[in-house]
C-alpha cells in the first residue's frame, strides 16, 4: 500500500531573560534553517517587561508549508536556568536539551521571575519523580523520559572565542551566548554551519563585524560538539532545495510593506504593543524607490501636483501623535487632503479612536485602521494574543455608520488585505478596520514573495482635477450612496464636513427629510459593499466542500486550523470543512447560508471567551454554531491543540471546550 | 486659473444662516478672519478651516473655504495632518476655550512641540456656550457667571503662558470687537512660518455676564477728568513692548519668553492685546522632516503619484523584500 509521506516537522525552542537576545537568536535560527531549505513558522512569547522576565521563541521547521507551532518540542536551547525549569517538560522523548553546564545546582525556589503557581506545578512534577528541586533534578527527570542532555561550558567557550578574536572584553563576548545556543542546536541536528552565517547577516542586519564575531563563536561551539557529543540525534536537518522564492517575515513588517505598495503616504500612531513595530518599520523605510514607468503606462499625478518638480523617490510620512484620538484624526485629516492614510493600533488605542471612527463614517472619509488585537479587557495582556475585539470593532461608535471590518488569516493574506483595505476605503468612502492580532504581528513565517502582478489600486470616485465652473456637492445624493470626492485644495471643489447631520453641501441640517435621506445614503453603502466585494474576498473554504461538519473561524486561527486538519486527515478523519471569514462586516450571510445551512455541526473556533464571530453569524445569518472551541489564556492555538479540541467535539459532541495550553 | 479678480471679504462669505446669538463676539472674529484672508489675497480653495465643537466651532460653515467641523476638542490633529499632507494649503484651526483647553488640552500642548505652519484661533468666552454656560477652563476661581449655580472653584489656565511654554512660535491675543486689530494679528499669524496661536477675548452676551463688551470697554470706570469710560484693553505695541526674538540665541529666547509670560498675567484694569511672543528662528516641522527625508519638501504626501494610469502601484518594494528573502 502506498504510504503518504509523513510531513517532516522539527520543533525547536529557545528561551531566556528578556533583553538577553532571545529574539535575535530565534531570528538567527529561523532564517538559517529556512536558508537550509525549510519552511518555518516561529512564535514569540514575551512579558510586558523590558528586561528580566522570561521570554521564549518556538520555531517549527518543515519540508512543506507550516502555519503554526505544535505543543511538543524536539530540541530546547537555553542559556539560563529559568528556561529549563519552565520548558524541559515540553521536550519529547528522544529530544534534547542544550543548557549551561554550570547551572545544575540552581534552585527552583531561587528564581524570582517564575510565578508561584508555576513553581508549585514544577515542584509537584519533581516530587512525583521523587526528585529534589534543582535544575539538575529537572534534567534528571528529562533524562529518565529519554531526553538527551547537552551541557555546554558556555564560559569556557566564550573565553576560547575571545582568544581567537583577540578580544578581552568579557561583557562584549558574553552577548554571544545566545548565538552559541543556536550553534549548538545546529551541531546537534547536523545542519550546515555555513547557513548560520546567512542567518547572522539577517538577524544583525548586515553589521559585518558583529556577524563575523558571532560566526567565530559558532565555529567554536560546533567544534566542541563534534568532539564531545555523539552525533546520534534522531532528527536530522540536512540542506535541501527550496522550490519557492520565500521571504522570512513577521506580520508588522509585511503589513508595513503592503502599506507602501498600497500608496499609503501618511501613517499615524501612538506607541502600543504589538502594533508599534509596524510604524517603526515604516519610519525606518520612509523613503523608497518608485518603479520605472513601463511602455505606455505613466504615473497618475495628482492635480494638486501641477507645475511641481517632484522627487524621483516616494516618501511615507510616519507621525507619532500625542494619543490615539489624534492618531485617527490625523489619518482622517490627511485623507481629506487626498492622501491614502492609515493608523495602526491595538485594543486600548482603538477604544480612544471610536469618536474619530464615527466622524469618518459620518463624513464618508476613507481611512484604514489596522488593529493588532491583544489580550483584553482594559490593559489586559499587553503582549499576549487574543481575538477579542471583533464585536467591538463591528459595533464601535454611537449611532450608526457604514464600515468594513476585515481580518487576515496569515501573513500573505495580511499583505493583500492591507492593499484591499485601502481600495475598499476609497471605493466605498468608509472607514475600514483591518483586524490582525499579536500572533500575526510577532510570529515569523516563510511565505512566498508576494506577487504584485494583479495588484491594482482602486481610488473609487476620487476626482483628480480642478472643477472650474461646476457646482460641487460633497454629499450629493446618488444611486449608490457614494458621491464624487475631491481633495482639499481643489479649485471649484470647496465643501464642508461636519459631525452634525448635514445637507449635500456638508452644512449642518436638522431637517427630518434630509436626515432620513442622508442616513439612507450612508447606510445603503453597506448593501453596495455586500454586492460589490466578490465571494472569494469575503470567505475562503478549505477541506471537504461537501462536509457534514464545518469549522468556522476568522483571523490567525487559520494556520493552526489548517495544520490540525492535515493531522486529522492523517489520522483518518474525513468530511470536515473549514470556512474562514475574511470580511466580518458587513457579514457575508449569503455565503454562510449557502455553505453551512445543511451542516450537521458548525464548530466555531475562536480565541476569545464568547465565540464572537459565532454570535455575529447568529445575528446576521441566523446560523448558530453547534459547538465552540475557544481559548483566552493569551497564547495562540497550536495545531496540536486545535486538533485535540476538534477531536473532542467530533467524538463526544461537547458544546463548549476551553483550551488552555502554552506557557 | 490665475487670480484675475481682487478678492474681497464677500468672497469668503457663505449664504448660510448664522445662528449665533445677537451681539455674540464670534461675529467679530468671523469678520476678522474673512478680512484677513481677503487682504492676503489667498484664494478660497487654498484655505481649509478646521474647528471642534461649540458655538465658535460653527465658524467654518460661515466661511467660503474648505470647512471641516470636526469633533469636540480635536480641530488641531485634523488640521495639522491636512497641512502636512498638502503644505500648499493655508490651514486655520478655530474653536472654543472649552474645546481647546478642556477636552483638547493634550492636543493644544503637543501642537506646540511641532511648529507646523498653521494658525490656531481660540475663541475665549470663559464659558461653554453651546452647552449653556458652564465654566470653561479660562474662567477664574471665585467667579460666578450667569448660568453657574455656585462660584467656580477651579483655577483658570493662562492660555498665553501655556502656549508659550508649549512651544508655539507666534503667540498673540486679540479682542473680538477690535476687528481691525484682530485682522492684523490673524494676517501676521498666517504669514508667520510655524504654529501661530491667537487667543481672542470673546464676549458671550448670553452666558458670560462678567466679561462683557461694556466691561472690556471700562464702562464701569468713568474717568472723573474726562467723564469717559477708561477701557481695560490696551495694545502692547503702543507701549513699546516687542515680543519678537530677533537673534536666535538661547538667552534672548528665554528673556523674551519670561517677559511675555509675565505680561500674560496682567488682567483686571489693564488687559494687553497684541503679539506677546514671536520666534521665527525655530525650524518648522517640514524643515525637520526634510533633515531625515529631503523628498518631503518636493513630494508632500498629497502630491505624490501612488499608481500608474493602468492603476498599478508605483512604489518599488523589491529591496524591502530582498532584505527578507531566504537565500540558500
Ligand atoms: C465628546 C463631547 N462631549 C461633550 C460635548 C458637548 N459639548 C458641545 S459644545 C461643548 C462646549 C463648548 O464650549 P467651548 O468649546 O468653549 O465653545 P463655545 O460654545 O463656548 O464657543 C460641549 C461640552 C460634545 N459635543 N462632545
Ligand atoms: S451662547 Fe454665547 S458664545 Fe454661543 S452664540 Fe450665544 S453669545 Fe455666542
Ligand atoms: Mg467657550
Amino acid at each position: 500500500m502506498h504510504e503518504p509521506k509523513k510531513k517532516f516537522v522539527f520543533s525547536w525552542m529557545i528561551g531566556g531573560a528578556q533583553g538577553s537576545g532571545v529574539d535575535s537568536s530565534a531570528n538567527l535560527f529561523a532564517y538559517s534553517i529556512a536558508s537550509a531549505g525549510y519552511y518555518v513558522f516561529g512564535k514569540r512569547e514575551y512579558y510586558s517587561n523590558i528586561k528580566g522576565e522570561h521570554s521564549y521563541f518556538n520555531v517549527v521547521a518543515s519540508d512543506s508549508q507550516v502555519r503554526s507551532t505544535v505543543d511538543n518540542v524536539h530540541l530546547l536551547a537555553s542559556f539560563d536556568a529559568e528556561t529549563v525549569f519552565r520548558h524541559a517538560w515540553e521536550v519529547e522523548e528522544g529530544g534534547g536539551i542544550v543548557f549551561d553546564a554550570t547551572l545544575e545546582n540552581e534552585r527552583l525556589r531561587n528564581i524570582p521571575t517564575i510565578e508561584e503557581r508555576v513553581k508549585e506545578d514544577i515542584a509537584q512534577r519533581l516530587k512525583n519523580d521523587s526528585l529534589g528541586e534543582t535544575l539538575g533534578d529537572v534534567l534528571e527527570s528529562a533524562r529518565r523520559r529519554g531526553v538527551r542532555l547537552y551541557p555546554i561550558p558556555y564560559m569556557d567557550l566564550i573565553k576560547k572565542t575571545g582568544e581567537i578574536l583577540g578580544e578581552k572584553q568579557l561583557t562584549l563576548l558574553m552577548r554571544m551566548v545566545n548565538t552559541m545556543a543556536v550553534a549548538a542546536s545546529f551541531a546537534i541536528i547536523g545542519a550546515d554551519i555555513n547557513r548560520l552565517h546567512r542567518g547572522l547577516s539577517y538577524a544583525f542586519r548586515a553589521k559585518r563585524a558583529v556577524v563575523d564575531m558571532n560566526f567565530t563563536a559558532c565555529k567554536v561551539v560546533y567544534d566542541y560538539f563534534k568532539s564531545n557529543f555523539p552525533d546520534d540525534f534522531p532528527i536530522r536537518v540536512p540542506n535541501r532545495q527550496l522550490s519557492e522564492d520565500l521571504i522570512l517575515v513577521n506580520g508588522t513588517t509585511i503589513v508595513g510593506i503592503a502599506k507602501i505598495v498600497a500608496g499609503c503616504r501618511v501613517q499615524t500612531y501612538y506607541p502600543i504593543t504589538p502594533a508599534a513595530d509596524e510604524s517603526v518599520y515604516l519610519e525606518d523605510k520612509q523613503v523608497f524607490s518608485l518603479n520605472a514607468t513601463s511602455d505606455g503606462d505613466e504615473y497618475e499625478y495628482p492635480h494638486l501636483a501641477e507645475n511641481k518638480e517632484l522627487s524621483d523617490k516616494g516618501h511615507i510620512l510616519v507621525f507619532q501623535s500625542e494619543d490615539e484620538l489624534a492618531a485617527i484624526d490625523m489619518a482622517i485629516g490627511a485623507s481629506l487632503a487626498g492622501v491614502r492614510a492609515a493608523t495602526s493600533t491595538s485594543g486600548p488605542g482603538f477604544s480612544l479612536m471610536v469618536e474619530g471612527l464615527g466622524w469618518a463614517g459620518m463624513n464618508e472619509v476613507p481611512v484604514v485602521i489596522t488593529i493588532y488585537q491583544r489580550g483584553g479587557p482594559s490593559t489586559g495582556l499587553p503582549t499576549r494574543h487574543e481575538q477579542g475585539d471583533l464585536l467591538f470593532t463591528v459595533f464601535a461608535g454611537h449611532g450608526e455608520i457604514p464600515r468594513i471590518v476585515m481580518a487576515s488569516g496569515d501573513m500573505l493574506e495580511a499583505f493583500y488585505d492591507t492593499i484591499k483595505a485601502f481600495n475598499y476605503a476609497e471605493k466605498f468612502q468608509v472607514p475600514v478596520v483591518h483586524l490582525l492580532d499579536k500572533s500575526l504581528a510577532n510570529s515569523t513565517h516563510t511565505i512566498p514573495v508576494p506577487a504584485l502582478d494583479d495588484v491594482l489600486l482602486d481610488r473609487g470616485l476620487l476626482i483628480n482635477e480642478h472643477l472650474d465652473g461646476k457646482t460641487y456637492k460633497r454629499f450629493q445624493f446618488t444611486e449608490t450612496g457614494i458621491s464624487p470626492r475631491v481633495p482639499l485644495g481643489t479649485r471649484g471643489g470647496i465643501f464642508w464636513n461636519t459631525g452634525d447631520e448635514h445637507d449635500e453641501l456638508g452644512h449642518i441640517s436638522e431637517d427630518p427629510i434630509i436626515r432620513t435621506k442622508m442616513m439612507d445614503k450612508r447606510m445603503s453603502k453597506l448593501q453596495v459593499i455586500r454586492e460589490s466585494i466578490p465571494p472569494n474576498e469575503k470567505v475562503a473554504i478549505y477541506g471537504d466542500s461537501d462536509a457534514k461538519d464545518w469549522i468556522v473561524s476568522w483571523g490567525s486561527t487559520k494556520g493552526p486550523i489548517l495544520d490540525a486538519l492535515e493531522m486529522l486527515e492523517e489520522e483518518g478523519y474525513s468530511s470536515i470543512g473549514f470556512m474562514q471569514f475574511k470580511i466580518l462586516y458587513p457579514f457575508p450571510s449569503e455565503l454562510a447560508l449557502e455553505t453551512l445551512q445543511g451542516a450537521r455541526r458548525i464548530i466555531d473556533v475562536e480565541q476569545n471567551y464568547s465565540g464572537q464571530m459565532g454570535k455575529l453569524m447568529a445575528m446576521e445569518a441566523g446560523l448558530r454554531p453547534t459547538n465552540l472551541v475557544v481559548k483566552y489564556n493569551g497564547r495562540p492555538f497550536t495545531s496540536t491543540e486545535v486538533r485535540d479540541g476538534l477531536k473532542e467535539v467530533l467524538s463526544r459532541n461537547i458544546k463548549r471546550i476551553v483550551m488552555n495550553r502554552g506557557g | 486659473m490665475t487670480v484675475t479678480q481682487r478678492l474681497t471679504m464677500a468672497h469668503f462669505r457663505t449664504p448660510i444662516f448664522n445662528d449665533w446669538c445677537p451681539g455674540c463676539g464670534d461675529f467679530g472674529i468671523l469678520s476678522s478672519i474673512q478680512m484677513a484672508l481677503a487682504e492676503l489675497q489667498i484664494e478660497p480653495h487654498r484655505v481649509a478651516v478646521f474647528s471642534g465643537i461649540g458655538c465658535s466651532s460653527k465658524t467654518p460653515h460661515y466661511i467660503n473655504a474648505y470647512g471641516i467641523h470636526t469633533v469636540h476638542g480635536r480641530p488641531l490633529p485634523f488640521a495639522l495632518a491636512a497641512k502636512l499632507a498638502n503644505p500648499d494649503l493655508t490651514v486655520l484651526a478655530v474653536g472654543g476655550d472649552g474645546d481647546g483647553l478642556g477636552i483638547g488640552a493634550g492636543h493644544f500642548v503637543n501642537t506646540g512641540r511641532r511648529n507646523i505652519d498653521i494658525t490656531y484661533i481660540l475663541f475665549d468666552n470663559g464659558v461653554y456656550g453651546l452647552t449653556k454656560g458652564q465654566a470653561s477652563p479660562t474662567l477664574r476661581r471665585g467667579l460666578k457667571t450667569k448660568a453657574l449655580p455656585r462660584p467656580n472653584i477651579n483655577d483658570a489656565v493662562n492660555p498665553i503662558a501655556l502656549a508659550i511654554v508649549s512651544g508655539y512660535t507666534f503667540v498673540a491675543r486679540g479682542y473680538a470687537y477690535d476687528t481691525r486689530h484682530l485682522k492684523e494679528l490673524i494676517k501676521q499669524g498666517i504669514l508667520h512660518r510655524g504654529t501661530s496661536f491667537i487667543q481672542v477675548l470673546q464676549p458671550c452676551p448670553t452666558y458670560n455676564d462678567l466679561f462683557t463688551k461694556e466691561w472690556y470697554a471700562g464702562e464701569d470706570r468713568i474717568d472723573p477728568q474726562t467723564n469717559k469710560p477708561m477701557p481695560r484693553i490696551y495694545k502692547l505695541e503702543e507701549t513699546g513692548y516687542d515680543g519678537e526674538v530677533k537673534n536666535p540665541s538661547e538667552e534672548e529666547e528665554i528673556a523674551k519668553i519670561t517677559e511675555a509670560i509675565k505680561k500674560s498675567y496682567d488682567w483686571g484694569d489693564r488687559i494687553p492685546i497684541g503679539v506677546f511672543y514671536k520666534n521665527p528662528h525655530v525650524p518648522t516641522y517640514d524643515q525637520r522632516i526634510a533633515t531625515i527625508a529631503p523628498q518631503y519638501l518636493q513630494s508632500a504626501p498629497a502630491w505624490q503619484p501612488v499608481r500608474s494610469k493602468s492603476l498599478r502601484p508605483v512604489a518599488d518594494v523589491s529591496s524591502l523584500f530582498d532584505e527578507l528573502r531566504v537565500k540558500p
